[in-house]
């Protein structure tokens, strides 16, 4: 690790002005991803401003619309573990419940995750599905502009991710390939019927470009809730990632496999 | 037996202090003055060295040194050395290129160290080790061993012609031509063995030390033999004379092999802390230890088995190229050779084999022995093929191994091993039942039903183990004897001391040792305490592989034993007025046989030191050592039985049962066999399923972290059902064969048989990842589509 200077400011304005004041920061939400790269000198950040001590990140409420709101700095266990999200997001649930291992998932944090937004990850699928929306310091943005490119976010140089808020659902499932080594996504399918009855597909783990929506099985699953309907929907291989741990084409087989799992799990 | 002698499950003296976090290990130790190494390695897999800048480097805070390979070569370090020579088959030897520990002239493999930097805290030594400036002239690169032997590949080093370092052969040639010519089936596959990275839990460190005023050298590391260390440092490599070097292996978290060799950057610490005048630590990072500790396996195997019309083996023909990297590391030359083809007969009677083993040079990390040694790859060639014959001849795998085991001994094989003793079939009954393959018809059915497909696969593995007897192993070119040694010191208050040349890194002497005292003289293993690792203490040794520590280290104990417990009979008779022949040891005490006379074991031992009372002419002290040479290697053998289920979706693999059913000879502690056992067969089923070292063709190693090198994790293994069956070695005192590495050589041909049992094919190479798998059942599914 090269050297760097720790921040640990106490409110959002004070990580604010600190992000502004430095050319070369770098904020520290569970440091799942982050510290590693540090340790292996392949980041060198001036500065390390530490969101994990600001109150406002915290805590996870239910909305008056019967969605749920959930802070920036909350954990994955704190998500898998969640009463409200487990009744109202049960996906999201499953989906925090399966990231990484027991060690990445009481530092790992939301808001971290979907800031980092690594083509791997899992929390991009639920927000893409669920039609999120990411609140800022700054602003809210909606899931489908949020992720513009594989670890690129719409997210601004002095811009900190406070909470998503996701609306109402009335099924969400996710189901994931692990890679067997990393055991990040290699294939993960959300699955979401909206309060509005609106269907959304979202995949993560496979494509070129990082999360992004599978239309045919939107359709499929608009006219017919079941894993029958994706079974015969084959995603094109076109744009999606091969590495040494699977083709373009196996992951276009996982997507399927993936999307009857979660679609058979959302019931 | 008694509470803590031979046979029971005493439990591990030494975990108190490593689940405590008290264990002592090299990156522990400190020293006044320490300063920090830090090396400069290669970025490229093929580079010519144009020049080296340190002078920025230099000038940074707190840099003590940066120095080079010129400086190293010009100090009169000598080259690395392989410790085996190997003849072609022409009759001319092995052709090995230079290895110098820092490189000056050309970089042929990533990671290779091109200069070190020593500063007073590890991180000022990387930041100057990135501000050396090293320009290089990029070459090509070859990383397959198949490739490297093709016109017009690059050429790696200017002493072997096409890269091939020998073309060797065993076996008789022309009596296995006979075999085929005659052969009613013959059997043929191509079989590849996949590259390993050893993955020790600690990685390689060192710390140096030069004491100016005595010219004398302290080197702690993480080391499985410092005596052999010592040894090649001292006549190969010209750092100082014996007496003038003092190695130490304090704990050392895991070796598998890897911990064997010397490396450069130890001898550089010892170089730099000359140089330098300080004491110099390294420890390796986590990336280090993918790119420089000698990797395991990377064979290319084609073979051909021949059958008569009963369906007895007649014959084996085995062709191998093996990719021994950029470098011929301490032993490479004898793993794929003397460890591997002589195993080729495996358990059954072939009565004509003959191989031939090409090695080549790649540039690619140096390959060496890795848990099993070239007896896993030949367990994998042999156990594959005797699955494909039993099905393309249609009988159960299981009678096809029936029918042509061995069943007589001693064995004499046509590639030089002579089995001692073994009952192979009481191993298979025994994996049979554990298994209930009678009942795995049902389970495969049911398993249909949930949409699965249920495999079952065989492996009848055996090795050569308790390395090695001296004179056989140095008529085949090695450069050391593989005998053992130990002293038993009975200290005046009874209290014990077993000194040995075993190294424990993880196998559990500290206890298994004592349970020998335990058992010979009826003394609490706690009064016992074991004495290893440090070459100023032990006299000599050879250190721990090949799973020697029991089979050849604990025959060393038993000879002192037997001298001491001479000793201590005859001065028992003396003080009871006795015949010695009436003195017999039960309990704890010395008692004449028929009386109540008795004496303590302890005081009969001060009895020896305080010499008040000794027969006439007796020399005081109860102290005694011995060596012990092997008169033949030892021949674990076992079956084992691994169940799987696949998903066809996705390919995955799941093993949902794995029997394995071993003889180990006599087993001192049987809690700590199984624990071996569950490593090996962990290890076994990572290489089959998971672990791949994987180069692009530039020769950048793809998995060189856990991102993307697959360790197994508890939840890729099942609970293992383990069974013994014993015949107990002649060759040596206990009659103990040995454990260390069976789990890792008999279980990846079993995992591979089973999987290609469920998805009905032959083919299929390791690991066997899932995407693998799921394309293996597309293309069963429709041949003519398959990609």
């Amino acid at each position: 690790m090269y050297e760097t200077t720790y921040h640990r400011p106490k409110t959002l304005a004070e990580a604010g002005s600190l992000l502004a004041k430095s050319d070369e920061a770098k904020l520290l939400a569970g440091g799942q991803t982050l510290i590693p790269t540090m340790k292996q000198r392949l980041a060198a950040p001036s500065d390390v401003i530490d969101l994990r001590h600001i109150e406002d990140l915290k805590g996870i409420t239910e909305t008056p619309s019967g969605g749920v709101r959930i802070g920036a700095a909350v954990t994955h266990a704190e998500v898998a573990s969640s009463d409200i999200v487990k009744r109202q997001l049960p996906g999201v649930a499953t989906l925090a419940g399966g990231i990484g291992d027991p060690h990445v998932r009481h530092m790992g944090t939301l808001g971290g995750s979907i800031a980092n937004n690594d083509p791997a990850a899992d929390y991009p699928a639920a927000l893409l599905a669920l039609g999120a929306t990411v609140v800022t310091n700054k602003r809210e943005i909606a899931a489908d502009d949020f992720f513009t490119a594989l670890f690129e976010t719409a997210l601004g140089e002095d811009e900190i991710v406070t909470a998503v808020v996701f609306p109402k659902a009335e099924k969400s499932a996710y189901a994931k390939y692990p890679n067997p080594a990393s055991r990040y996504a290699m294939a993960g399918v959300f699955v979401a019927k909206l309060g509005d009855g609106s269907v959304r597909v979202a995949a993560t783990g496979a494509g070129q470009g990082g999360v992004f929506r599978i239309g045919a099985m939107e359709q499929a699953l608009g006219s017919n809730w079941s894993a029958d309907a994706v079974a015969g929907v084959k995603v094109s291989d076109g744009d999606l990632l091969a590495d040494i741990h699977g083709s373009a084409a196996y992951r276009a087989n996982l997507l399927t496999v993936m999307a009857k799992r979660a679609v058979a799990a959302a019931g | 037996m008694g509470a803590e002698g031979i046979g029971a499950r005493v439990l591990r003296k030494e975990d108190r202090r490593f689940i405590t976090g008290k264990g002592r290990y090299t990156d522990d130790m400190t020293a006044p003055g320490m300063g920090f190494a830090a090396f400069v390695r290669s970025p490229h897999a093929h580079a010519a060295i144009k020049s080296i800048d340190t002078s920025a480097a230099a000038d940074m805070p707190g840099v003590t040194a940066v120095l080079t390979g010129d400086q190293l070569v010009g100090d009169g370090v000598g080259n690395l050395i392989c410790g085996w020579m190997i003849h072609s088959k022409d009759g001319t030897p092995m052709k090995m290129g230079a290895w110098r520990a820092l490189e000056a002239e050309r970089v042929r493999h990533v990671g290779q160290a091109v200069a070190v930097v020593v500063a007073d805290t590890a991180a000022q030594a990387r930041d100057a080790a990135e501000a050396v400036m090293v320009d290089y002239e990029e070459l090509p690169a070859v990383v397959d061993a198949i490739d490297a032997m093709k016109e017009g590949a690059p050429q790696l080093h200017p002493e072997a012609e096409g890269n091939l370092i020998y073309d060797w052969e065993i076996g008789d040639e022309t009596a296995t031509n006979e075999a085929f010519a005659r052969a009613k089936h013959v059997t043929r596959m191509e079989i590849f063995n996949n590259r390993l990275v050893p993955n020790a839990m600690e990685p390689r460190a060192a710390l140096a030390a030069y004491d100016e005023a005595e010219e004398h050298y302290t080197l702690w590391t993480t080391s499985q033999n410092p005596h052999v260390a010592r040894l090649v440092l001292s006549a190969f490599y010209n750092i100082a004379p014996e007496h003038k070097l003092r190695v130490i292996a304090p704990d050392v978290g895991g070796g598998f092999g890897s911990k064997i060799y010397i490396y450069p950057e130890e001898m550089v610490c010892l170089w730099a802390s000359k140089r330098t005048g300080r004491p110099v630590k390294w420890v390796a990072d986590r990336t280090e230890a993918f790119l420089t500790d000698a990797h395991g396996r990377d064979h290319h195997t084609e073979a051909e088995m021949a059958l008569d019309e009963h369906n007895k083996i007649i014959g084996l023909r085995v062709k191998t190229v093996a990719n021994l990297g950029a470098y011929m590391s301490l032993f490479s030359s004898s793993v794929p050779t003397y460890l591997y083809a002589t195993l080729l007969s495996g358990q059954y009677d072939i009565p004509a084999i003959h191989c031939n083993v090409k090695t080549v040079y790649t540039n690619t990390t140096p390959v060496d022995a890795y848990r099993g040694a070239g007896r896993p790859e030949a367990t994998y060639v042999v156990e594959r093929m005797m699955e494909t014959a039993a099905r393309e001849v249609g009988m159960d795998p299981a009678e096809f191994r029936r029918k042509n085991f061995i069943r007589s001994f001693p064995h004499q094989t046509p590639v030089i091993m002579c089995y001692d003793a073994g009952d192979y079939e009481a191993s298979l009954d025994a994996a049979m039942k554990a298994a209930d393959y009678a009942g795995f018809g049902t389970r495969k059915a049911e398993a249909a039903k949930r949409g699965k497909l249920r495999g079952i696969g065989f492996s009848s593995y055996i090795e050569a183990c308790g390395i090695a007897p001296s004179q056989a192993v140095g008529s085949l070119g090695a450069g050391v004897g593989l005998w053992e040694s130990a002293e038993v010191r009975v200290n005046p208050v009874g209290t014990i001391e077993v000194l040995t040349g075993s190294h424990s890194h993880g196998q559990g002497h500290e206890t298994t040792f004592a349970q020998l005292i335990a058992d010979r003289f009826g003394v609490p293993t706690d009064s016992v305490s074991i004495v290893h690792g440090d070459t100023d203490k032990v006299q000599f040794g050879m250190g721990t592989y090949g799973s020697r520590s029991g089979a050849v280290g604990m025959s060393a104990v038993v000879k002192a034993l037997d001298k001491v417990e001479a000793k201590a009979k005859k001065i028992a008779a003396h003080l009871m007025e006795a015949a010695e022949g009436d003195i017999v040891i039960e309990g704890g005490e010395l008692k004449v046989a028929g009386t109540d006379k008795s004496l303590p074991f302890f005081q009969v031992a001060l009895a020896a030191y305080t010499a008040h009372n000794l027969p006439a002419g007796m020399e005081p002290g109860l102290k005694e050592g011995a060596f012990y040479d092997p008169t033949n290697f030892t021949f674990p053998a076992g079956t084992y039985v691994c169940e799987v289920e696949i998903d066809p979706d996705t390919g995955r693999t799941e093993i949902v049962n794995f029997v394995a059913a071993d003889d180990f000879g006599k087993i001192i502690n049987p809690m700590i066999v199984e624990g071996q056992v569950h490593g090996g067969l962990t290890q076994g089923i990572g290489q089959a399923l998971l672990e791949n070292a994987s180069y692009d063709e530039s020769g950048q190693l793809l998995t060189a972290s856990y991102m993307d090198y697959c360790m197994p994790r508890a939840d890729d293994v099942p609970s293992y059902k383990l069974t013994t069956t014993e015949t107990l070695c002649p060759g040596n005192p206990l009659g103990m064969k040995g454990c260390g590495e069976a789990g890792a050589i008999g279980s990846p041909p079993a995992v591979i048989n089973a999987i290609t049992n469920a998805i009905g094919t032959n083919e299929i190479d390791m690991p066997a990842t899932p995407e693998k798998v799921w394309r293996a059942i597309q293309a069963a599914k429709m041949p003519a589509a398959a990609e």
